[in-house]
């Protein structure tokens, strides 16, 4: 177990990069804690596999160091840094057997074999996978299979990390489920430091402690599943995160008012924005509720309400903007008068995309 | 129309589709629901008449269609992978099954340009597939299926290998793009969620047999078996083993009373399935039942929080609303809206739906 | 993908393959079998002999001798050819612009009809002007394929290996690139050596490529005949006389229409016999795959 520094760290494909369009991973800066459960989510393409196979060395960095433990590993193997990885597609080796194929990391590194015999069944108790231990790998079911690529990184009790390149991707819902808290499980158990790689926000946020969202080479926010949630600090945060993703509708913003095609909406926080600034409201659709319009309400028109079985989406148009709101179970939508209000505190203005900080509200100058 | 009568498909000495009898209207949306290997990718196989059924028939607007070969059928399909002709441009991979078909120059290029609109792909047409992204190569797919005007589209899991986020959008726009095309829709998916947000019908399909088939919102309400339940759950349902006896249920030491519509069901045993969604951490009516259980993991999403309970050497699933910490081990109580149980018999079927659900 | 449709008609496009294969296959195979157990003394004069012919040459030294020579020579070249075409597969480089520049120069020796190669191989070897046969016996070897027995063996398996290694190794190297990356990852994670990941992902993936290739060889070899007549003629004395020179010598040479009618048929049993044998055994075992 090991905590993870990366130091100026960047990465082109390229041999020469000059602009730093050509960079798939732009100059990043960051330390991950010993023991973390890390996230690294983000669209194809925005660099997180990049990112994930320098950490396990399968890729040598253009510039910059990374440090496990204060020492320097950025030239050394996957081997030698001492990770495991789990890759999109099982990984196994197809002559063996479910525990010779969990035997096979400490056979290679030489671990006698009453402590492999013990450690193998061990895990295979751990993976529920006792009653198959002497079957074929090869017969098995894909969620199976990638229990046993899971085995084989666990099963070495030192391993600095466990890194997961999109490990559920073939994995059907049912499964997924009791794979994704199995792993939730052993993190807790075993503690080790894991960085999980996924373009599902759902993965990434219930495996992570800390998820780091990545946009086209850059890490656009690290933190907590709750922060991500209330407080993106890019719009891209906001639409990536949450399905229907956050509401974004262009604004102009004079104190703590936001005001979109000139209805005004209240925000909870006093803003200053910088001049010339494109600026955005950024308000989720489950902070957004209806409202009739002679309660304060701001006109919305309807467009239509889909049913997805836990909830409903009512889908409005704000002064020709499209919205999305969550409709709770039991939560009905006026017949007339039909209007929206925005949680205030929860509703945030973006200049450039960028999230603004606002000064509390002094409740004298807003009336 | 389509309509499946008592098909199944054989292949040695197994039973790939078993009994499949299904009806899918003009301009239909029809999903069908299953885990890998359930079936789903035969069925559409039979449909397409890639395959021929073991036994039954298919008919389409009423006529046998087993004897017609596929090219002789007006099909579209459209695959997980994404498959296009890499050499063509996407203008000529659009217009490529209208050119087989000999459709003539200035209705053909009409036709592409209104699906590449559609589709928004206009500003695409002259690249070819490998200069685009993955949801623009399955969307130029999708376009070529479209311009066919076929009388039956199906998709296979069509959104699979793309990314999260734009699963999401195109979920979206498929359906209200296909509605407008007057054909008779297939589309296939493992996952719930996805079904929920096409909606239409719905076929849940488990070791290649329907397990029900209706109106995808009323599936989901009223699932007729306990399979059927779980095939359309995501989380899956916590169960439980109750006894009834008169008004009362039982399980553990927790009793709950009967809903009303209930009260007439036979005393005896039944299976309870609560969604997780209806399970909470804090009581929000009086009737709300407490059941003592064990946290074993909590998984926060920002806006809520799974946490995975252990109850009367059962496994549950707890979905509620908000930042909710808890430590693995501790014990908390949990509180079950009695209203929101379905139960089902002995032989797993529906006896008893939540009402507030029935009215969809 | 297969479409199957109940359009019975289709039948009829096979018909004429099955003409041509017909013409092709069975009814020559038929006039040997035909041949094989009857005696001609003048056209149009047959008599029905049975088994004789059969009798007469799995009794004939002859006929053991060149199925000796014959057994030997696909044993050397299979034991030869196989792990020396997986040794070069595995040396070739996987990706970058070296990778065209090698299929090329493997694919060569296939290019090179081959009556070409024994021919080629004829006057690289001849110890006089031959680059081959001089250099050895400018080395100090004592080297003359057309009069020792042991040098021409030698030069025939040489010249095999050269023409046939590369269908091996392009076979082999088909087999390594349908290997996903992953695989060399975990294993590099795994810590594994170089042997294990030979022996548990690289030879586990390219098991059906090497059967096939496999058998191509046995019976490429095994029914060898252009090179090896080119080259020596079957000599010195009969030392390279593999069966099928042995079954041109008798049928055409001798005129001896059974014999070489019955061993025709033995031959092709036995090529039919073994591939059988081979392909039920390695296949055994994938059905679960």
């Amino acid at each position: 177990m090991a905590k993870i520094q990366l130091d100026q760290l960047a990465h082109s494909y390229l041999p020469n990069p000059s602009s730093e369009s050509d960079f798939a991973l732009k100059s990043m800066d960051y330390m991950w804690d010993d023991g973390g459960a890390y996230a690294l989510l983000g669209p194809s393409g925005c660099g997180k596999t990049t990112l994930l196979n320098i950490i396990s060395g399968l890729l040598v960095p253009s510039r910059g160091r990374i440090q496990f433990d204060d020492v320097d590993v950025t030239d050394r193997t996957p081997e030698q840094r001492n990770i495991a990885q789990v890759f999109q597609f099982p990984v196994i080796y197809d002559t063996m057997t479910v525990s010779q194929n969990l035997a096979f990391p400490l056979a290679n590194r030489g671990v006698d074999e009453s402590e492999i015999k013990r450690r193998v069944a061990d895990m295979l108790e751990t993976l529920e996978l006792s009653s198959k231990a002497d079957q074929r790998a090869r017969g098995l079911t894909a969620d199976e299979k990638q229990k046993i690529s899971l085995g084989r990184g666990l099963v070495r009790y030192d391993v600095n990390a466990i890194l997961f390149d999109e490990p559920l991707t073939v994995i059907d819902p049912h499964m997924k489920w009791q794979l994704r808290t199995k792993l939730k499980e052993l993190h807790q158990r075993l503690g080790h430091t894991m960085i999980y790689v996924t373009h599902d926000q759902t993965e990434a946020l219930t495996f992570a402690d800390k998820v780091v969202v990545m946009y086209e080479g850059e890490v656009v926010q690290i933190g907590t599943p709750e922060e991500l949630f209330e407080r993106p600090s890019h719009t891209f945060v906001g639409y990536f995160i949450g399905s229907p993703g956050m509401n974004i509708l262009p604004c102009e913003v004079e104190g703590s008012a936001a005001f979109v095609d000139g209805l005004r909406i209240p925000l909870g926080f006093n803003y200053e924005p910088p001049a010339n600034a494109t600026l955005e409201l950024g308000v989720r659709p489950e902070f957004v509720r209806f409202a009739r319009q002679d309660e304060n309400g701001v006109p919305v028109t309807m467009d239509s309400v889909d049913d997805v079985g836990r909830h409903r989406i009512a889908k409005v148009r704000l002064a020709g903007h499209a919205l999305n709101i969550i409709l709770e179970e039991g939560h009905e939508i006026p017949t007339s008068n039909i209007g929206i209000v925005c949680d205030p505190i929860r509703s945030g203005v973006y200049a450039n995309k960028h999230r603004l900080e606002g000064s509390a509200v002094n409740l004298e100058g807003t009336f | 129309m389509l309509e499946l009568v008592g098909v199944s498909k054989r292949v040695g000495k197994e039973l790939h589709i078993n009994d499949v009898s299904v009806h899918f209207g003009p301009g239909s949306l029809n999903v069908l629901l299953g885990p890998t290997l359930a079936g789903k990718t035969s069925l559409m196989r039979l449909m397409a008449g890639l395959d021929r059924p073991t036994a039954g028939d298919i008919l389409v607007d009423g006529k046998s269609v087993l004897g017609v070969p596929v090219r002789q059928r007006n099909i579209a399909m459209v695959y997980q992978q994404f498959i296009n002709y890499p050499g063509f441009t996407v203008y000529d991979n659009i217009a490529s099954p209208m050119r087989l078909s000999g459709v003539d120059k200035k209705n053909l290029d009409l036709r592409v340009r209104e699906a590449a609109e559609l589709l928004r792909l206009t500003e695409f047409l002259d690249r070819t597939p490998l200069q685009l992204s993955g949801g623009q190569q399955q969307r130029t797919a999708i376009a070529r299926a479209l311009v066919k005007r076929a009388e039956l589209v199906l998709l296979d899991e069509p959104l699979g290998n793309l990314d999260y986020k734009l699963r999401e959008e195109l979920r979206v726009e498929l359906p209200k793009i296909f509605a407008q095309t007057g054909a008779v829709l297939v589309y296939a998916t493992t996952e719930p969620h996805e079904a929920l947000l096409l909606g239409g019908h719905t076929a849940t399909l488990s070791e290649g047999r329907v397990t029900q088939f209706g109106s995808t919102i009323e599936v989901y309400n009223r699932p007729a078996s306990l399979i059927t339940a779980q095939t359309f759950a995501d989380p899956p349902f916590n169960t439980v083993l109750l006894t009834k006896s008169g008004s009362n249920l039982r399980f553990g030491d927790v009793s709950l009373n009967v809903a009303d519509k209930a009260t007439s069901l036979n005393d005896g045993q039944y299976t309870g399935a609560i969604r997780p969604h209806h399970l909470s951490l804090s009581a929000s009516d009086k009737h709300n039942i407490p059941i003592q259980a064990e946290v074993g993991t909590s998984e926060i999403t920002g806006s809520e929080t799974y946490v995975h309970v252990k109850t009367g050497g059962q496994r549950w699933v707890v979905l509620t609303h908000g930042v909710h910490r808890v430590t693995p081990g501790e014990q908390i109580t949990l509180y079950l809206d009695p209203l929101s149980i379905f139960l089902f018999d002995s032989n797993e079927s529906l006896v008893h739906a939540p009402e507030s659900n029935a009215k969809g | 993908m297969v479409a199957k449709t109940v359009n019975q008609k289709a039948w009829f496009l096979v018909l004429p393959v099955l003409l041509v294969v017909a013409f092709n296959a069975i009814i020559p195979l038929m006039t040997v079998v035909n041949y094989s157990v009857q005696d001609t003394f003048s056209p149009g004069v047959f008599f029905f002999e049975g088994t004789k012919w059969y009798q007469e040459v799995l009794a004939s030294p002859r006929f053991h001798g060149a199925l000796g020579r014959q057994l030997l020579y696909t044993a050397i070249i299979l034991i030869i050819e196989i792990p020396l075409g997986v040794a070069v597969a595995l040396a070739m480089p996987r990706t970058g612009p070296w990778v065209s520049v090698c299929l090329v120069l493997m694919a060569l020796p296939l290019l090179i009809p081959w009556n070409v190669v024994g021919a080629m191989w004829n006057i690289f070897a001849l110890p006089d002007i031959g680059l081959l046969g001089f250099g050895l016996n400018w080395l100090g070897f004592d080297y003359n394929y057309t009069q020792q027995p042991l040098a021409a063996w030698f030069t025939v398996i040489l010249m095999d290996v050269w023409h046939w290694t590369s269908l091996v190794v392009l076979l082999a190297y088909a087999g390594l690139s349908s290997i996903p990356d992953a695989y060399y990852q975990a294993a590099k994670i795994d810590g594994a050596s170089r042997f294990a990941v030979f022996r548990y992902i690289q030879l586990p993936k390219m098991k059906r490529v090497l059967i096939i290739a496999l058998l191509l060889r046995f019976m490429d070899s095994f029914m060898i005949y252009t090179e090896p007549f080119v080259l020596t003629g079957g000599g010195p004395g009969n030392s390279t006389t593999f069966l099928s020179i042995d079954l041109v010598k008798a049928a055409i040479g001798e005129f001896n229409l059974g014999i070489a009618a019955s061993m025709s048929i033995l031959y092709f049993l036995m090529t039919l016999l073994v591939c059988w044998v081979f392909y039920t055994l390695m296949m055994r075992g994938e059905e679960d795959t």
